[in-house]
This record gives structure tokens, C-alpha cells and sequence, in this order.
């Protein structure tokens, strides 16, 4: 991890790259945060890449209900030579959850953009096969938002498959 | 949703990549799209695979997962912290030590518990332990994938050794919920040491049996020697880590980058392969093996004395002798049973080298005594993404062989 102020430099050196990309740094138990605005995510991420975190660790969603914007998608960012890590995290409304997409940075991103996608209903925008992939591809709605409900889902089975919502041959 | 729609979805499923292909005249010849699986012994799992053919040349591949979704992480969040752990054990159900290691870990870092050392010794034992049980089991379905059978016999005969010593410590033989927040559950019994030793003296030596029987093998090593190698500079921008990754030659492991649970006080060298082929994704498994052994006989040998779980009562249950004697251990227990223990809010996410690579937890804490988010990055989910990109243009074969050389666990993928 860098430390607070290394991270600091890293937020500033984003700062002078995008004007008002950086919302917020928090260096919080050893971990090394940077929350960007949603326009800002691929440049800052170009940027982190050239700046030498060039593994894409782990990239996933969460979901702030009932805080406002409430979908975050964080990257998990890695420098082997170091080893470094550092996270950079950005917040989407539920209305308007459209983020850039990593793939032609990172090919690995494709699986974990389409789960965010499929758990949260994030879009990434210019992904190239953007669809559900944990869930069937005929459901409805996000599971892992904190709103949606857990269980209360009839249990498919031949004889009440037609009667099933959403279900489709 | 519309008939249509479903339709759509159907083609893009279905459609195929053909813009690698060089040679003009080929694209006449017909193209044969194949499914594998679901249902399929070849693909470890339930995992689906769409595989367009160009007579035994494979040209694409479209993995389809998703089968075995049961919804773990969304199921952790309605859930005290300390349940958690058996829920997160069931996702990768071949490495059960490290998902529990990577829950616990990110909840200590959250709630700043300090693991006593002799936890920390067990903890690297039975997860070195976990690491051979689940090599085991890839090197006997593997090797039963290119038709070696007795493999499979002679590498369960030793899983079950293992699994007898999980039962000895713990009461079960899978999903053993061992490992707790701040410690492990408790104390190794009396003559498991013994019995440990025993098996990791034999051990080395079973290792060896297999190499005789497996690498001079002509079959087995004209399936695995030069079949679908990947640079390491693909696998690194595909996210995969891991055995695959070290076959590739980049000496990437987290046990020794990134020393957690006191892995920087015992001495054990990575193994790496050259050029990244299924026979150096074969060796580095075999090898690491060796390398766990000699992990566990460290571990063993320095086992430090004293308590096996945290002495904070916020966090661990207080000893059963002390709820007759103390009112204050009767309420702290009540109050872990009932509601469990409040985690100071914040995010962490923590990483650490599973059987497969990179294993992180990534958790959100509100400050309640449930996690806001439990998310697992799980390697089997970022390796599977290497499949097309090896298995391209050649033949199906090699496939199954690379798939099995891959290892994937569909429930830690789909978790």
C-alpha cells in the first residue's frame, strides 16, 4: 500500500490530469483509496495502469442504500514491482448507473464488469458483450441491491413453469 | 420478457469470433458449433461450454456459468459476522481452509484483532494441509481426463488422509468451520500431531509415485509437453494468478509478497515453469506439493505455545468453564450468540493465495453486527477467462486436457 501521503501524491498527480476528477482519499487500516467521479474512472484508471499498478486485482460492486449516489464499483489495482495496492472506487445513481468500461485495458475485466452488471444493473459503456452472467438471462431485476428482497421466489418445476413470472421457453 | 428478446440473447450467445482466422479459403469450410456440458465429466463441474469447431480445430469457445448460483454473498449479507463462515466455506468447496482465511482476515483487519500466534501456526497447517487435498484432487480428475485411472485412486487414497486429520481437528471433513474471527475453534487433539507426521512423511514420497507413473508416461507427456501455452503477459492482462500464472514464469505468490497468517517465518521455495505449457501447469502443481510439506513440518516443529483464539470476549466466546463462575462471560457469550459482534464501519479487501491464486475478500462494514457486503474474488472466476485465448486453434483433444490443467471450481466461480 502506499502510505497516506503517497497516496496524497498519487490523488494530486490525478487532480493536475483531470480537472475535479478526485472526490474523496481515504487511507483507512493499511488501505489506500481514491474515490473519483463516475466521467473520471477510465482516465483515472489509464492513469494508475501507466503509473505502474498494472494488475487489475479485483473489480466488484456495492451497493450504499440507503446513502445517495447509491451503486459504487470499486478496482483493486496491484503493482507487482512494488507490491503496491491502492483501490479506486466511484459512486453511480441508480438512475443514471453508467460507468466506462476497463475491457480494452484489462481483458480480464469482461467476467467481473458483466457480474457488476448482472448484481447491480451497472452499465459499462462500451463493453463488448455486456449481459447477465451468474443469472438466468431472462431475470428480472438486480439481487445483490440491498432493496432487493431475499427468498419469496416460487421454486421452478415442470408442472408450474408456465405459470412462473418471467419464466420463458 | 419478450420471445424475441430471449432470441437476441440466444445469438450472442451463440455467435462466434472468427476474425483471428488468417486464411480466407478456410472460412468456406464448414464450422460446427459443439456443446459441452453442462452435465459433462470433462468440465469439472457444471460448466457450459459453446465450442465452434472447424473440423477438430477449436476456434472459439464461449464459456456459459452460472449453474450453481446460490447466491452466497448476497445470503452472508443477511447474516451475523461469525455465521458467515460456513456460508463463505461452501463457495470454492475444494479450498474451504482459504475462503474461511479470507473471511476472518478481513474481518480482523476490520476490527483491528490481533491473531495469536499459535492460531496463526494452525491456521498455515491446515491450510497447507487444504492446499495438498485440493492438488490431490486435481491431479486425480486431471489425470483421469487423459485417461490414467489408477490416478485417481492412489491420489484419494491420500486425500482421504487428509480428510481423516480435518475430522480429527475440527469434527468434519469438509466446510469444517475451523478457523473462527480472532483464532481457530480450538486446540489440535492429542495424537494429531502424530499422526501428521506420519502422513507428511509419507507424503513426499507418494508425490514421487505419482512423477513415476505420470511423467514417463508417453501418452500422458505428448497431452501435456507444448499443448496450448499462454505468455505470461496475456495470463497477467486476463487477471489470472495463481499455478497457471507461475507456469508462465512470473514468480507471483502471495505468500511470500505479502506474508500473512506468518508465512514469513517459514522457509519454502515457488515453483515456476518456463514456457507456460500444461506440462509446466502440471509440474508447478506437483512441485508445490513438496513445497506444503515442508511448510507443515516448519509449522509443526515452531509451534509456539499458548492460546488458540483472541482473549477479546467482544469478539470469541469465552470458555465453556467460565460461564458457571462468571456473570461477565455469561453475557458476553449471550451477547455473541444472539446478536454477534458490532464491526467498526469501513472497507477492506484481502488477499491472500489460494490453491487456484489470488483469493481476496473484499467487506463492507456498516458498523452493525452484519456484513453491508461480503464479495469474493475468486481465481476460478478470472482463470476461466484464459480458456479461449489457450484452447484456440487446437484441437478438442487438447481441450479437455487444457481445461482440466486449468482447474477451475464452479462453485467458487458462480459462488
Amino acid at each position: 500500500m502506499p502510505d497516506a501521503t503517497g497516496l496524497e501524491l498519487i490523488a494530486g498527480e490525478l487532480r493536475d490530469l483531470v480537472d475535479g476528477a478526485v472526490v474523496n482519499t481515504t487511507f483507512d487500516r493499511g488501505r489506500a483509496e481514491i474515490e473519483v467521479a463516475p466521467e473520471a474512472s477510465r482516465p483515472a484508471l489509464g492513469f494508475l495502469k501507466q503509473r505502474g499498478f498494472g494488475f487489475l486485482a479485483s473489480l466488484h460492486g456495492l451497493d450504499y442504500y440507503p446513502d445517495e449516489p447509491r451503486l459504487g464499483v470499486i478496482w483493486e489495482l496491484l503493482d507487482m514491482s512494488g507490491p503496491d495496492r491502492i483501490s479506486l472506487k466511484t459512486r453511480v445513481s441508480v438512475e443514471q448507473p453508467s460507468v466506462a468500461t476497463c475491457v480494452d485495458l484489462w481483458a480480464g475485466a469482461n467476467n467481473p464488469e458483466r457480474e457488476v452488471y448482472d448484481m447491480f444493473g451497472v452499465v459499462f459503456e462500451g463493453h463488448p458483450d455486456l449481459r447477465r452472467i451468474l443469472m438466468p438471462e431472462d431475470y428480472e431485476g438486480h439481487p445483490q441491491r440491498r432493496d432487493f428482497p431475499v427468498g419469496g421466489e416460487e421454486i421452478i418445476f415442470t408442472y408450474n413453469e408456465e405459470q412462473m413470472p418471467g419464466w420463458t421457453k | 420478457m419478450s420471445e424475441a428478446q430471449v432470441s437476441d440473447y440466444r445469438k450472442l450467445e451463440e455467435s462466434i469470433t472468427l476474425g483471428h482466422i488468417q486464411n480466407e479459403d478456410r472460412l468456406s469450410s464448414e464450422l460446427l458449433t459443439l456443446n459441452i456440458g453442462p452435465h459433462h465429466p470433462a468440465t469439472h463441474g457444471v460448466l457450459r461450454l459453446i465450442v465452434t469447431l472447424e473440423g477438430e480445430i477449436v476456434r472459439d469457445i464461449k464459456p456459459v456459468i452460472g449453474y450453481v448460483h446460490t447466491g452466497i454473498e448476497k445470503t452472508a449479507e443477511q447474516k451475523a459476522y461469525w455465521k458467515v463462515i460456513p456460508v463463505v466455506e461452501r463457495m470454492d468447496y475444494l479450498s474451504y481452509y482459504f475462503n474461511a482465511q479470507a473471511f476472518c482476515g478481513a474481518v480482523e483487519t476490520l476490527a483491528g484483532i490481533e491473531v495469536p500466534k499459535r492460531a496463526q501456526y494452525l491456521r498455515v497447517i491446515h491450510l497447507e494441509l487444504n492446499r495438498i487435498m485440493s492438488h490431490l484432487v486435481w491431479l486425480g480428475t486431471s489425470a483421469l481426463d487423459l485417461g490414467a485411472m489408477s490416478m485417481f485412486w492412489y491420489c484419494f487414497r491420500e486425500r482421504d488422509a487428509i480428510l481423516d486429520l480435518f475430522e480429527m481437528s475440527s469434527g468434519q471433513r469438509m466446510h469444517t468451520r475451523y478457523f473462527q474471527v480472532g483464532g481457530v475453534f480450538e486446540d489440535i487433539p492429542t495424537g494429531f500431531e502424530q499422526r501428521l507426521r506420519k502422513f507428511i512423511a509419507t507424503m513426499p514420497e507418494r508425490a514421487d509415485q505419482y512423477a513415476d507413473l505420470l511423467e514417463k508416461n508417453e501418452i500422458v507427456l505428448q497431452r501435456l509437453r507444448g499443448i496450448c501455452p499462454l505468455d505470461e503477459q496475456t495470463l497477467l492482462d486476463l487477471g489470472v494468478t495463481g499455478p497457471l500464472l507461475r507456469a508462465a514464469g512470473n514468480p507471483w505468490d502471495l505468500r511470500k509478497v505479502e506474508p500473512y497468517s506468518s508465512y514469513e517465518d517459514f522457509d519454502f521455495k515457488i515453483p515456476v515453469g518456463t514456457v507456460g505449457d500444461n506440462y509446466d501447469r502440471y509440474r508447478v502443481r506437483h512441485a508445490e506439493i513438496y513445497e506444503s510439506v515442508k511448510i507443515i513440518e516448519q509449522a509443526l516443529d515452531g509451534l509456539p505455545e499458548g492460546p488458540t483464539i483472541t482473549e477479546d470476549r467482544k469478539f470469541a466466546l469465552p470458555p465453556r468453564h467460565e460461564l458457571a463462575t462468571s456473570m461477565e462471560a455469561l453475557i458476553h457469550h449471550f451477547k455473541l450468540v444472539t446478536e454477534g459482534f458490532r464491526v467498526p464501519e469501513g472497507e477492506c479487501y484481502y488477499p491472500i493465495e489460494s490453491p487456484r491464486g489470488e483469493l481476496g475478500c473484499f467487506i463492507r462494514s456498516d458498523g452493525s453486527s452484519k456484513p453491508a457486503r461480503v464479495h469474493m474474488r475468486d481465481p476460478s472466476f478470472s482463470n476461466l477467462q484464459a480458456t479461449a485465448p489457450m484452447c484456440r486453434d487446437s484441437y478438442i483433444a487438447d481441450l479437455i486436457a487444457t481445461l482440466a490443467m486449468l482447474d477451475p471450481v464452479l462453485g467458487g466461480i458462480d459462488r
